[in-house]
């Protein structure tokens, strides 16, 4: 394939998942209008919404500080990191094995820890709330999504999600502790994304705020690279899910252009199917009040735990 | 020959303290930095002889024999892999303390309390680690203990401190007594204490079982384990910073040192049970730890109950590794003695790294109660930075160093389906969960402590009129935050230059790490797993700088101020912002039924009544409750029943001797 | 295709324990009543998949019961019944959802450690199905322990019977007629108690079982 070959496919890949993050974003909220039976904006209006913002000038508070200017920034970088080293379109890329399952849930940490960081750098007491609970989830969903972690690796043999992706396509057969784990990578991202059940995206009310409290301050290109982010992190977690539970059409390793050109389209397809099931069940259910969310979640983690357990208890599970 | 000059350092150090009592009494002014400069120049020779010992091979290591102590046994030192890498540890510790303190200690009200002691505990802590027979070990483990007792009651005017020094005592006596069983036990009737003797004899299984017991109690209470760490958040809060950096980051990891000697090197073979006790024990301790340290006000208790979590780690890595080791996986238990070994390192440099910048914000500020700071990273911005820095590793949050060695404990779990009994194979995935769970909480708790004394508002005079420390104590952190940065960066480095040490204890290696590609490290084989620390900083830096480039240069970079949106509520004071408590509430609320008995009552007036709605919160510590107190009762109580002894007659102690002394010659018949 | 059976057998097997789960989740009573019909529904299509792969028909009409009366018949029957009573009220749990689940994943691994190595000579189907089993047993055990409400306390104990019927087709052979006086002696037991609440219920105004613990003789 030829080294220079391989780096322009990793590059397309990266970009490609920036590309089409707002696009998802921008297709999810069409999807729940029409559900409402309103005509909802369309599905490019998340990139005007970008461009618009990206050239305002930013109002920042009077006590904000360094931390505060550049968290938009870091949360972006190990973000788009993450999302650009799930596999999408085709397994085996040339950075394919940096792509470590943990290390993917360790950026999305980290992304999480500035974030609560900047909730909290101007000192009002709505960044305080989004930051509390905030991390008040993320001590239960990160828990939940390393025993998922360790199920799926336990069942393929290695936390490389490359590796993940090529045996599932391989040996496609049912089990108990991968139904298991997919109940719970849902949950978690249904909790890490801020949908309802856990948080409601469109909102602005105190009561029910925790992403959009933490970032109530921010405007202009900050505000626009932070949503930037947050379409990233839908756009990772559906392709997680589509990548280690549907891997099917996805190119393997050191397969043509005509095979990734078709784990392209298949993506997209995978992409649109998981975003509409996503906003069906957001519409089919109403927001759980905050303290039954770390039961939600907690949920989650004794999934995980239990599909890890079967695991440790037989092979066969 | 390395281990001489370590023997020499140690001897200087000495030296120094007994010099310092001399100058401090004479008041001279150049005592603090000359003092502090002196142990440094001590720890660095000290840190290259461990860095010679552990990279030279068996070239550089040795041991040796004087004629001191006691006359049948002399005092045996010897410097091999384990004690290197420990060395190494401890005096790097040391150095950045030292240097540290040269700035630190101008502002130490009563130098003649603490800069005695100070060398003299570096000397206790290194002796520990050379020792090569039980005396020697003993003595020096009761030597660093007193010293830092000592330190520890520096500022003895604070009933809080008397207090902390007590219990401190009491848990050391108690621990020192339990290693004192343990080597009584190792060495048996012959007296054979040298540890090459021990090593070579064959033990009973029940024997090696006690001793286990035995050193968990001595060594896991001076480390921190559960449920003996209950010293630990009141007795290094109280001494001077940098005391308590070295007695968290250091003393700590002398602690697991003494109980990596004796369970993988000295006893030979473990059972498999003792896998069972070791994770249980140190699961426990990381969700306590963190469970504790979420909820504290004072910043220095809050990093003290931190590292009870971060020791918790380190024994779950070693349960991992006796677990394998006892059933022969040797590829794997290579892995979980590598992690451990480096989680200690790494977190006595993130630890160090924090507590010296809380010793900043006591400095600068004033205050250790962080429900009375805020807004000082534009008072203090490079302690800031610094201190975000530590957060961030201790959080085990990529590219830094934490993440690492929490990785490859949890690629040391993924190992242990193959393991036979069922007791692990329940108690593994379990403490894999607690393990997240304490990752996840460690978070939580450093999102807390930096964004409440960091970020956010002043909430008092003394945050509003902080000023930045001096340019030792910035730099000490400096240096220890790059070394974090480097060791997360490339750790393959670090993970070779432990394979001598896991070779002589577990008698395998991780494979040796690659140069290519893109410097990434590998726990078992290629095909499993692999994480590179260089790629995962490098895709952030240029992602970051990409980013600010773009959005620059083709959008705005135009920046406006103006008063807080805050929903649009103009003017909110400061107590209207979040305080520590109340970011702490929510996971208190989720958790402390749990762990700590949390009750949470409320008392609301009807309307029109002036009286105060009153809310409680009650939260019982567990452990003192279900173990110091009925302990204390005990004592007491016996104690009260025994008093009697105090007015017997004359005719009665007669008795009592010679009952005693006739006991005595049964047991010499009996068992002679 | 042999593999195949036995992923399906074992992950119909444990749907039942994630539904037993969900039914330990739920604080609400008609959202218990749907889960415990969902539980029979996993129950029926376990048991047809059981009948498919071991060519025993009669387990078929079991499968049809299952659906029919369990999943059907019975939580309409008890809909009505919860909204006649008024009970439309949080259930109160003793001791919290999460020391619940915690307790049913020890469970969940008492029955793999008594199960797995008795049954090492069993076929490997019903091995781990008989541990899945067990474990559902247990959950349903665990869910008449730790709730208060008496209609909880029938659902836990109709989701035991489900996990016995699992354990029964999992060994390989179950007569039709064990099925049905199972089936009878439940809707039996069903309607007694049925009876017995509403007397309770209007004698007492409350079908709290720990209120009605205080009105027994020897107590003040």
């Amino acid at each position: 394939m030829g080294l220079i070959l391989a780096i322009l496919v990793q590059g397309i890949q990266m970009v490609l998942v920036l590309a089409l993050a707002p696009g998802l974003v921008g297709f999810t909220r069409k999807v729940k209008a029409r559900l409402l039976r309103r005509q909802g904006p369309s599905i490019l209006q998340p990139y005007r919404d970008l461009l618009r913002l990206v050239r305002k000038e930013a109002v920042l508070a009077d006590n904000a500080s360094w931390l505060f200017r550049n968290a938009p920034y870091l949360i972006f970088a190990t973000t788009w990191v993450a999302a650009a080293l799930v596999p999408t379109f085709a397994a085996g890329l040339h950075f394919s094995w940096a792509a470590d399952f943990i290390a993917i849930t360790a950026l999305l940490g980290s992304a999480r820890f500035f974030l609560a960081l900047a909730g909290m750098d101007i000192g009002t007491s709505f960044g305080g709330i989004g930051s509390s609970r905030e991390m008040l989830f993320a001590t239960l969903a990160e828990p939940a999504m390393i025993m998922i972690v360790f199920t799926v690796a336990l069942v393929a043999g290695s936390t490389q999600l490359s590796t993940i992706a090529a045996f599932m396509v391989n040996h496609s057969t049912l089990r108990v502790s991968l139904g298991l784990a997919l109940i719970g990578l849902i949950i978690v991202a249904l909790t890490e994304n801020a949908r309802v059940p856990v948080d409601n995206p469109a909102t602005h009310l105190e009561l029910t705020m925790v992403h959009e409290a933490m970032v109530l301050e921010y405007s202009g290109r900050h505000l626009a690279v932070i949503e930037l982010a947050a379409a990233l992190k839908l756009l990772l977690y559906i392709s997680l899910i589509a990548c280690i539970f549907t891997p099917w059409g996805m190119a393997r390793q050191d397969e043509g252009l005509v095979d990734m050109a078709l784990g392209v389209v298949t993506w997209i397809g995978k992409l649109a199917v998981g975003g509409f099931l996503m906003v069906v069940f957001e519409t089919a259910i109403a927001k759980m009040r905050v303290f039954r969310v770390p039961e939600f979640v907690g949920g989650a983690l004794m999934l995980g735990f239990l599909g890890t357990l079967l695991l440790f208890v037989s092979r066969s599970f | 020959m390395p281990i001489v000059a370590a023997l020499l350092s140690v001897a200087g150090l000495a030296g120094v303290a007994v010099v310092a009592p001399i100058l401090t009494a004479r008041r001279i002014g150049w005592a603090t930095p000359a003092i502090y400069g002196a142990s440094l120049v001590f720890a660095a020779v000290l840190l290259v002889s461990g860095l010679f010992g552990l990279l030279g091979g068996s070239a550089f290591q040795g041991t040796v024999h004087l004629p001191v102590g006691l006359p049948w046994i002399g005092a045996h030192f010897a410097l091999d892999p384990l004690s290197a890498a420990f060395l190494v540890i401890v005096d790097f510790g040391a150095v950045v303390a030292s240097f540290y303190a040269i700035g630190y200690g101008a502002h130490e009200e009563e130098p003649g309390r603490v800069l005695p002691f100070y060398p003299a505990f570096l000397a206790g802590m290194n002796l520990v680690v050379l020792s090569a027979d039980a005396f020697s070990f003993l003595v020096a483990w009761e030597f660093m203990s007193l010293s830092s007792w000592a330190l520890v009651m520096a500022h003895h005017h604070d009933t809080e401190n008397r207090r902390a020094g007590y219990v401190y005592l009491l848990m050391a006596s108690f621990g020192t007594l339990m290693l004192l069983l343990a080597f009584g036990l190792l060495a048996g009737p012959d007296g054979g204490y040298a540890f090459a003797t021990i090593r070579a004899a064959e033990q009973a299984p029940w024997l090696t079982g006690l001793v286990l017991v035995l050193m968990l109690l001595g060594a896991g209470s001076k480390a921190g384990l559960v449920p003996l760490h209950v010293w630990l958040p009141l007795a290094h809060p109280a001494a001077p910073s940098h005391v308590s950096a070295l007695m968290s980051g250091v003393m700590t990891k002398v602690a697991v040192y003494g109980f990596i000697r004796v369970v993988f090197d000295l006893v030979g073979e473990p059972a498999w049970w003792w896998a069972v006790v070791v994770l249980s024990l140190g699961a426990g301790s990381a969700v306590l730890g963190v469970l504790h340290a979420v909820l504290q006000r004072d910043l220095k208790r809050l990093l003290a109950y931190s590292t009870v979590e971060n020791v918790g780690i380190v024994f779950i890595g070693l349960g991992l590794g006796l677990a394998f080791k006892s059933n022969h996986m040797a590829g794997a238990a290579a892995l979980a003695v590598t992690a451990s070994i480096f989680h200690a390192f790494n977190h006595s440099l993130f630890k160090s790294l924090l507590f010296f910048g809380a010793g900043n914000v006591l400095v600068g500020a004033g205050e250790r109660d962080i429900e009375k700071l805020g807004g000082l990273i534009h008072r203090m911005p490079e302690t800031a930075y610094l201190f975000l820095g530590g957060c961030l590793a201790i959080s085990a949050l990529p590219p830094l160093n934490g993440f690492v060695s929490e990785w490859l404990i949890l690629q040391a779990i993924l190992l242990s389906p193959d393991l036979p009994q069922w007791a692990l194979r329940f108690l593994v995935p379990a403490s894999g969960a607690m393990l997240a769970l304490a990752a996840a909480l460690a978070a939580a708790c450093f999102v807390r402590a930096f964004g409440i004394t960091f970020l956010s508002r002043p909430r008092s005079p003394a945050a509003e009129t902080a000023r930045e420390v001096g340019r030792w104590q910035i730099r000490a952190m400096y240096v220890l935050f790059f070394v974090c940065l480097i060791a997360g960066v490339f750790p393959g480095p670090f993970l070779d230059a432990l394979s001598p040490v896991s070779q002589m204890l577990v008698a395998s290696a991780m494979p040796k790490q690659p140069i290519v590609p893109h410097l990434s490290i590998i726990p078992i084989s290629e095909s499993r797993s692999s994480y590179s620390g260089f790629l995962v900083f490098f895709f952030i830096l240029m992602a970051s700088w990409a980013a600010i480039r773009v959005i620059h240069n083709f959008a705005s970079r135009a920046v406006r101020r103006a008063p807080p949106w805050d929903c649009g509520f103009p003017d909110a004071s400061p107590a209207t912002q979040y305080t520590a408590d109340s970011f702490a509430q929510p996971i208190r609320r989720v958790f402390g039924p749990i762990a700590f008995r949390a009750k949470i009552s409320q008392t609301m007036p009807p309307p029109g009544d002036m009286a105060p709605a009153r809310l409680t919160v009650s939260l019982r510590d567990l452990v003192w409750e279900f173990l110091y107190e009925p302990l204390e009762g005990a004592v007491l109580y016996a104690a009260e029943r025994f008093n009697v002894l105090q007015f017997l007659t004359i005719r009665s102690y007669l008795s009592l001797v010679f009952a005693a002394l006739v006991l005595l010659l049964v047991l010499v018949a009996t068992w002679a | 295709m042999e593999r195949f059976s036995l992923d399906a057998a074992h992950l119909l097997a444990g749907g039942m324990v994630l539904v037993s789960f969900m039914m330990l989740y739920q604080n609400r009573i008609l959202g218990l009543l749907n889960v415990f019909a969902a539980h029979a529904v996993v129950l029926s299509l376990s048991v047809a998949w059981q009948a498919y792969i071991q060519s025993a028909p009669h387990l078929f009409v079991t499968a049809a019961i299952a659906l029919v009366l369990k999943a059907i018949i019975i939580p309409v029957a008890l809909h009505h019944m919860v909204v006649r009573l008024g009970v439309h009220r949080d259930i109160e749990t003793v001791g919290g959802i999460g020391p619940t689940m915690l307790m049913g994943i020890g469970l969940v691994a008492l029955s793999m450690v008594v199960m797995l190595p008795a049954a090492a000579e069993a076929d490997p189907i019903a091995r781990e199905d008989l541990a899945l089993a067990l474990s559902v047993i247990l959950l349903g055990l665990l869910m008449m322990v730790t709730r208060q409400n008496a209609i909880s306390q029938i659902v836990g104990f109709m989701s035991l019977e489900n996990g016995l019927v699992l354990a029964a087709t999992g060994a390989r052979g179950m007569p039709l007629v064990v099925e049905i006086s199972v089936a009878f002696s439940v809707l039996v037991a069903f309607i007694v108690i049925g009876v017995f609440l509403f007397r309770i219920r209007e004698r007492f105004d409350t079908i709290d079982t720990q209120a009605l613990d205080d009105f027994r003789e020897d107590r003040e």
